[in-house]
Formats: structure tokens, sequence, C-alpha cells
């Protein structure tokens, strides 16, 4: 394992700590994440002045949702949609992004 | 990362290793004939999400128009920040897609037969049916209105000439003139868009002809995003929208077209330019084959989409009743994704997954100056569509500028966004 991929999969455990014995998502990661896309364009590529969601690095993207799952005041709406799902979602969503 | 320690990483994961690659191998075997009636947000994204994840499937759209020109960005069009092209999108890129795209009106439906007729005459048979029809106006519903006197008081809530006939209508009044737009009472097509597109006529108005003014007679007394709404009027323009609720006479009755006059059981408005936004029902195609029951949308299986009336015929979009989703082009594009889907899973003889889908209204209060309600929707203990508690909710109050610009800014990033995956 190299030493970006020990630190993704450490990030993604550390999202989903807490609810060690919690069932993994019963939405498949590709159905969440399609709602992404909405905005933040097909495939994560963003064709407008929405930040796009494609390749990014799983660790950032597993910590930025957490933030914005933990209310971060600096965003305008992520706080308020990511709040509305699981944090075995949010993993379902950071390994489908980062397995694309 | 490498495709072998990816595959180890995701293996490693264990409650991502089933959900996070997405696309059950099942939903691939998923076969038959879907055919879905309407190429706007719900039924454009249904077609194209179920080609990618069910190729197996036949995907047939019925819709007349060769162009799909959108309600929202309509009003920045009414208000002269927008040409139309910008909001007008063609149906080739659904055809490359492996859509089989039917150039028609679906004038009747055969539940049992499983056939759509076609106004052409032909007949479109199918295994599951979408219906995405969009609304139509209530028949009746103002004395006096109809698709002539729509000519002269135009609704511009179904987008295309309408919007140009209200933009034209608009610049070609003075200074000074009084702008009139009448609003139903719940439940219609985008429940913030009367009060977006008083806020860019005002800006309109306060740019171009500052003497003027507009009346809003509303058929309810309170109304989306209300007190970001108010907020912004005082701030940007103060005394120069009036907006008369459901309790002091604002719901409409009837209207004169010759005189331009509007009346409602306290008032009688007339205006340089009247902008009537009708009471609405499911559209046409729903209605005359009953799906709608006693009521004026149609009743759905929140969890599947599938209609309480009709098997096998899903309806999405803003002619459903979709829980506490409100009618807008976001819930009916989030909707279509989860049905495409939830189509693919029943086809394959599968489990539909949950419903966990999302609406993002942005308005444009003006140019530079937005304001959102965001909200993530699920299938409540009352098994209907329930927005999650805790989450979702509006823009802050006395937000700042930049917070303003930036919603603005993302309000044109989403259209971007939205229209290039479903018609680009």
């Amino acid at each position: 394992m190299t030493s970006t991929l020990r630190k993704s999969f450490a990030a993604v455990l550390c999202l989903a700590a807490g609810t060690v014995a919690a069932p993994a998502a019963d939405i498949p990661g590709a159905v969440l994440t399609a709602s992404c896309f909405t905005c933040h364009g097909a495939a994560g590529k963003s064709p407008g002045e929405i930040p796009g969601i494609a390749g990014l690095d799983a660790t950032d993207l597993a910590a930025t949702l957490a933030r914005y799952r933990a209310g971060d005041p600096d965003a305008t709406i992520m706080s308020r949609i990511a709040k509305g799902y699981t944090e075995a979602e949010i993993a379902a969503v950071v390994a489908y992004l980062s397995a694309q | 990362m490498s495709r072998s320690t990816r595959r180890q990483f995701l293996q490693m994961f264990g409650a991502a290793s089933a959900a996070g690659l997405g696309v059950r191998p099942t939903f691939a075997q998923a076969n038959g004939r879907i055919v879905i009636v309407g190429a706007g947000f719900g039924g454009a994204t249904t077609a194209r999400y179920l080609r990618q994840v069910a190729p197996g499937l036949e995907v047939t759209l019925i819709e007349p128009l060769s162009e799909i020109v959108t309600c929202p960005f309509s009003n920045d069009v009414i208000a002269g920040g927008t040409e139309i092209g910008a909001i007008t999108h063609g149906l080739g890129p659904l055809t490359a897609a492996g859509v089989t795209l039917v150039q028609d009106r679906a004038a009747a439906i055969d539940p049992d037969a499983r056939l759509v007729r076609l106004a052409g005459g032909a007949d479109v048979p199918y295994d599951r049916l979408v219906l995405s029809p969009g609304i139509d106006f209530k028949p009746g519903a103002i004395e006096g209105y109809d698709d002539d006197v729509a000519q002269l008081m135009p609704h511009a809530w179904k987008a295309g000439p309408q919007t140009l006939l209200l933009r034209d209508q608009l610049r070609a009044m003075p200074d000074g003139g009084v702008v009139v737009m009448t609003i139903p009472a719940n439940s219609f097509r985008c429940p913030p868009g009367p009060y977006e597109r008083a806020s860019l006529i005002a800006h309109y108005l306060k740019t171009e002809k500052p003497r003027s003014k507009i009346i809003l007679l509303d058929g309810k007394d309170n109304f989306s995003k209300q007190p970001l709404f108010e907020e912004a009027w005082a701030a940007l323009y103060p005394g120069l929208i009036e907006w008369i609720p459901f309790a002091q006479g604002g719901s409409l009755l009837r209207v004169d077209a010759a005189s331009r006059t509007v009346e409602t059981e306290f008032h009688t408005q007339s205006g340089d330019v009247v902008n009537v936004i009708p009471p609405q029902r499911a559209a046409a195609i729903a209605y005359d084959t009953g799906l709608t029951g006693e009521g004026d949308w149609c009743t759905v299986n929140q969890s599947t989409f599938e209609s309480t009336i009709a098997p096998n015929i899903h309806i999405l979009g803003d002619a459903a009743i979709a829980g506490a989703m409100p009618k807008s082009g976001f819930s009916a594009g989030s909707q279509g994704k989860f049905l495409a889907y939830a189509l693919a899973a029943l086809q394959a003889g599968d489990e539909p997954p949950a419903p966990a889908l999302i609406n993002t209204c942005y308005s444009l209060v003006a140019p530079d100056y937005g304001i959102s309600v965001a909200d993530v929707f699920r299938i409540g203990p009352e098994g209907t569509l329930a927005a999650v508690q805790g989450a979702g909710g509006v823009s802050p109050r006395e937000a700042s500028a930049e917070v303003h610009k930036r919603e603005a800014a993302y309000a044109r990033g989403w259209y971007a966004s939205i229209t290039s995956e479903i018609w680009g």
C-alpha cells in the first residue's frame, strides 16, 4: 500500500469511526453520487462556476465532507446538504468518486 | 493510485466495497422497453441515466418539441439579463447517447394494453412508462383567462414564446408604468419563481424605468424564502414592489383583457403589463388518463414513483406529488436519476435502492445577489418524502455581499452543470 493510499484509507476509516459496527450504506455509492453531479457537473467535471469533484484526493475529499457535515460556516449550501447523509453514505460517495 | 492498489483499497474498506463500486452487476442485466413522455428536467434525466446504468434497456423518449426552453433562468431573460438562446437546449445529445427520440405528442395512454398513442396515430408499447409531462393551467380557474388572453396578459410560466412576450411588453412599457403580477395559491411549479421574477423585473425597472412599480396579487399569505426576499427587496428596491397577500384580498378572481385589468375580492387593478400566473395541475396526458384521481396532481408510491392508480407507470417532476419536495427542475432531475436506478433494478428483478433525493433552488434577487434553499429528502415514517431534520434550510439572513455574490455565481454554475448533464 502506498503512503497516500494508507492515508486515504485511514481518513475514510476515521470518518466511519464511531459507527464501526454500523452496516455499509444501503444506497449504492453510484446512486448517492449521482446527486452531486447536478451541481458539480456530469461525472464531477464542472462546466461552470461550481468547483468540479472529479479526480480529488480521497483524503482531502473525506476531510472536506466531514467538515461540511459538521457545519462549516464558510460553506454556502454544502453544509446544509452534507448533514442529510450518514457517515457511511459519505464514505460510499468518497469511495465511488475515488474509484472513477 | 494504481489499479491494483485501488482495488485493494476498496476491498479493505468494507463499508464501501459493496456500495462504493456503484452500478450493481444486475442493473446491467435489466432488459425491457422503457418509454418516457417529456424531455424536460425529469424525463430527459431519466433517459440519459438509464442509458448509462442499464444499457440493456430500450429507452424511447416522446417529445413534440425539438428544443427545450427551460423555466430556470427564464426570469433572467424576461428582465433582459440573458438571451433566450442561453436557456434553449437541443435533443441531439440524447439521441447520441442511444435514446430513441420520437418527435410527436403523447395523446393517450392505455394502461391495460401498456401502449402510448401518439398524436400522429402510432402506438408505442412499453414495459414501464415514465411520465414527466409537467404542468397545464387549470381551465376555468380564472374567469376570462384563456390561451387567447395569454397573448395579451402572458403567463410566461411555460418558457418559450411566452417568455419573450413578457420581456417585450416590459421593454415597450413607458417609464412610470405599472406591472401587475398575479400568483396562485399552492401547489404550483417553482414556489420561489414568482418572487424571483418580481425581483428581477424590479431590478430592470430600477435600472431602466425608475418611476415604475410592480404590484403582486398573491393567492396565499406566505411564500418560499419570504424573509430573504423581503430583506433583499427592502435593501435593493424600497417602495418598488408592493405585495398584496391573500388575507388582504390578493387572490385573483377574473381578468378583463381589453382593459388589462385584474380583479380580486377587494381590488380592481389595471396594469401596463399584466403577468398572470394561473393555477396549475398535472399536464393533460396525466390528468386525462385519470392518474390524478380526485385531485390536481398524480399520486405515486414515493419509494418508486410508480402511480398508485395504474401499475407500471412512473410519474415524476412537477406532475407528481413527491411529499415535501417542491416542484422544481432540480427536484425533477434528482428524481430522474433515482428513477433510472430504480427502474434498472426493477427490470432486473432486483430491489430498488431507497431514495435520498436533493432539491436546491437558487433565486436571483439581482444579477449579483443570490439566495437559496436546499434540502435532502428521504422516505419518512408516513411513507412519503420528507426533508431530513437537522439538514437543509435557507441561506442565512443578513449575509454579506460576498455571500450573495457567491450564491448568484453558484446559481449560474448549477444551471451550467444540470443542463449540460441532461442536454449537453
